[in-house]
């Protein structure tokens, strides 16, 4: 049993199936990277982990604990689970610094005086430290991004989930925001990443699960996914972006 | 010859009409007709049930009366309403006289014309029975100065109030008679002040403890209320309708009407 | 450096703009001019001008006019802060996703549907008058009370439906990720959407504070003897209209610098933020 376990995870919007019986179980301290093209429910897949989306049928398991039973109050496991997404989404109205003490300031209630050390030290590691007092849009792309990962940091989760998190930047910009992946690799964290950079998946991922239509066709190690992929499926898709 | 006699005496009758029409002739808005504006509504004693062409209240049997002396016959009158501000706003009028208790004032008189008043009115102090109870009221300067006052903005019964009783609080002012008994029943004000014929229409209809706690007499005003028709500044017809109005005055027609339409006022007690 | 030093490109347009500024100049003071000659040639002009237009009235009655205006600019004063505490109240209200606090939602439904669908006037009618007359002894039956009352009820449900549209603005990503934060839903409104919602409708709440200092006249209907009022008693014993313009200018000496405030405001706001 793994950290995260998903157990038969079924999710229709409307009438429409979008994940349709995934089984999924995330060991502690690994790195999973979910590929698969867009629309195979990846993004759904993080969203239901982090219990921003209901889901119909299953269960997912946290530490053993069932956390998708309905009725179950999320903030306390989404505390527990960062998710960084595509677009960013700090919040415009507060400094860099403002936006990654918030959630400690109001769930563990402690001062901003308090977390001025902790949150510049955090700054401070992922080569931050002069962007602290800027706003958002005083940011580039990958600066921004790199916030938004020290925002769900800041709650030290025990998993953290990425949902293509380097698709909106530029080019020259990606390399910076998977240096901070890497780095929280190092560290240990625990990650669960969809994402189209497969060089990325291919040098760092413990394992790899591709995504099609709702269902994991193909999962293994990278460099049996890419480099000998057993479903014909997979090795269209990768024909395809690689 | 039996058959002609009726319609002799009626072209005698119509002799001097005819000969006095000729003073309003080619001075009315439309030939041959006097155009009267009234208030919109029009109120009781003034015009009974909003229905001038009846000629029922003091002011329409007024109206039908100055007509008649200028040789306007009854289908001759016609009716319009204009309110206060459309009766002194300028350009074109649409009616030739406009007759709503309008108090004749030097200022007023500098923007448009006024005729002979045509009634010269008390002001009275309307009140409920419930504010002279808890307040002991009796109709003195002394025990008036400390109520609540209110008045009809339009009207010149606000500097007719701050001349004679001068309150102690600055009154409260509303845009029209039923505003000042709204504020009256709401409680928000004391007393108000009324030419002395509204105050006793209010005083009966609008107010359910309605009581008419004294009034001035036209001596101790300075310039008493008198109400006279009011004219387009330079009227042409302003002769015309000043002799209709002196003849009716000294022929007692308009004292007639006055005892006709408006209550004897005797019985409200006089302050000193 | 030579500031003779300009391109072809600078050149032109510095002419350009030469000729623009020109062009403006010359058709402002062609209109200035056909209203200064023409107007006064109008038939009615003369009648016109002594009914709206009394030098002497003017200076006259300016003075008791702005004393009359403080009782205005008093009223909106303790007005204001209520109707933006209320109109929060009833956009957070009105947005409630809770369904035990459903019932609080369909109440903030039905005041904002009802209070800005009435005319301003007719509310300050049935509440100032109609309150009162239940029998409240004074002073709780004052006209002041229950004409504040009124306006802050009217342009409270102004004011909660475009704090409403400026809380649908905020796209729901912003939600998600204070959400995925842990945050509850209390601390996500208060803390990421409503700072950014309130700030995009400054413009929308602005002109409804100047449309506010307006409607502080309708007062006037229940008794308080405010500018708009005192301006009709002058206009009542003078016969003439020369007030209502002193009471206009009055008015505009206001709300026109507060609505330049507003811009430069906001002006300032988008330059701090780029």
């Amino acid at each position: 049993m793994g950290l995260l376990d998903l157990q038969g995870v079924t999710k229709s919007f409307g009438d429409t199936p979008v994940i349709r019986g995934i089984d999924l179980a995330i060991d502690e301290g690994s790195l999973t990277c979910l590929i698969g093209a867009s629309g195979s429910g990846k993004s759904t897949l993080l969203r239901i982990m982090n219990l921003l989306e209901p889901i119909d049928e299953g269960a997912v398991l946290l530490d053993g604990q069932d956390i998708s039973q309905p009725g179950l109050d999320p903030q306390p496991i989404r505390q527990r689970i960062g998710i960084v997404f595509q677009s960013y989404n700090l919040f415009p109205h507060m400094t860099a610094a403002e936006n990654v003490m918030l959630a400690p300031r109001r769930i563990k209630h402690l001062s901003r005086a308090e977390l001025q050390a902790p949150v510049t030290a955090l700054f401070d590691r992922f080569g931050l430290t002069d962007r602290m007092d800027r706003y958002p849009d005083q940011l580039s792309g990958g600066q921004q991004q790199r916030v938004a990962i020290l925002r769900a940091l800041a709650m030290q989760p025990q998993i953290m989930l990425f949902d293509e998190i380097t698709s909106a930047l530029d080019p020259e910009l990606v390399g910076e925001v998977l240096d901070v992946l890497r780095q929280l690799r190092d560290d240990g964290m625990t990650m669960v990443l969809a994402t189209h950079e497969m060089g990325f998946a291919r040098a760092l991922a413990d394992r790899v699960c591709f995504l099609d239509q709702g269902r994991i066709a193909e999962e293994g190690r990278p460099a049996q996914v890419f480099g000998n992929p057993r479903h014909e499926r997979t090795r269209a898709f990768l024909h395809r972006v690689l | 010859m039996n058959r002609l006699l009726p319609v002799a005496l009626a072209c005698l009758a119509a002799g001097p009409a005819l000969a006095q029409n000729d003073c309003a002739a080619g001075h009315t808005i439309s030939e041959g007709t006097l155009t009267i504006a009234t208030g919109n509504p029009a109120y009781s004693p003034w015009v009974l049930n909003d229905d001038p062409a009846s000629g029922e209240g003091f002011e329409a049997a007024v109206a039908y009366a100055v007509a008649a002396e200028m040789g306007f016959a009854p289908d001759q009158v016609s009716w319009v309403r204009t309110s206060f501000d459309q009766a002194i706003q300028p350009g074109a009028k649409d009616f030739d006289l406009n007759m709503q208790q309008f108090s004749i004032t030097p200022e007023r008189d500098r923007m448009v014309d006024f005729s002979e008043p045509y009634y010269s009115s008390a002001m009275a102090v309307l009140t409920r029975a419930s504010v002279v109870e808890a307040e002991d009221l009796s109709p003195d300067l002394d025990s008036l100065k400390g109520l609540l006052w209110g008045a009809d903005a339009n009207t010149t019964a606000l500097p007719v109030l701050m001349a004679l009783i001068s309150p102690e609080r600055d009154p409260r002012l509303y845009g029209d008679n039923t505003d000042v008994t709204a504020a009256m029943k709401a409680g928000q004000i004391d007393a108000a002040l009324f030419d002395l014929p509204t105050a006793l229409y209010l005083a009966a209809v609008a107010l359910d403890d309605g009581v008419i706690l004294g009034q001035f007499p036209s001596e101790r005003s300075e310039n008493p209320d008198r109400f006279g028709m009011l004219m387009p500044e330079g009227s042409a017809l302003k002769p015309c309708v000043d002799a209709a109005i002196t003849t009716l005055r000294e022929n007692g027609t308009l004292a007639e009407l006055e005892v006709k339409w408006l209550q004897d006022a005797t019985g409200v007690p006089v302050i000193d | 450096m030579r500031h003779t030093s300009q391109t072809r490109r600078e050149i032109f347009e510095t002419r350009q703009r030469r000729r623009a500024n020109l062009l403006a100049a010359g058709s402002t003071a062609a209109v200035l001019l056909a209203l200064v000659l023409l107007v006064p040639r109008a038939p009615g002009w003369d009648a016109v001008q002594r009914a709206f237009f009394d030098g002497q009235i003017f200076l006259d009655t300016l003075p008791g006019l702005a004393r009359a205006f403080v009782l205005d600019v008093a009223i909106f004063a303790w007005c204001a802060p209520l109707i933006a505490l209320l109109g929060l109240a009833a956009a957070i209200a009105r947005g409630i996703r809770r369904p035990a606090l459903t019932p609080l939602r369909l109440a903030a439904i039905a005041y904002i549907d009802i209070f800005r669908g009435l005319p301003v006037i007719l509310v300050i009618y049935l509440v100032g008058f109609g309150i009162p007359g239940l029998g409240l002894p004074r002073p709780w039956n004052s006209p002041y009370l229950w004409g504040s009352v009124a306006l802050v009820l009217v342009y409270s449900a102004y004011v909660a439906e475009v704090i409403r549209s400026g809380i649908e603005s905020i796209h729901e990503c912003q939600r998600a990720a204070a959400l995925s934060l842990g945050l509850s839903e209390a601390h996500v409104m208060r803390d990421v959407i409503l700072p950014q919602a309130v700030r995009r409708v400054v413009p929308a709440n602005m002109n409804l504070l100047i449309a506010l200092q307006k409607d502080v006249a309708l007062l006037s209907f229940i008794g308080p003897v405010e500018i708009f009022r005192q301006a009709g008693v002058y206009k009542s014993l003078l016969a003439n209209f020369t007030p209502y313009v002193g009471a206009a200018l009055i008015f505009l000496a206001v709300t026109i610098p507060a609505t330049r405030y507003a811009d430069h405001l906001l002006a300032r706001q988008q330059r701090a933020r780029s």
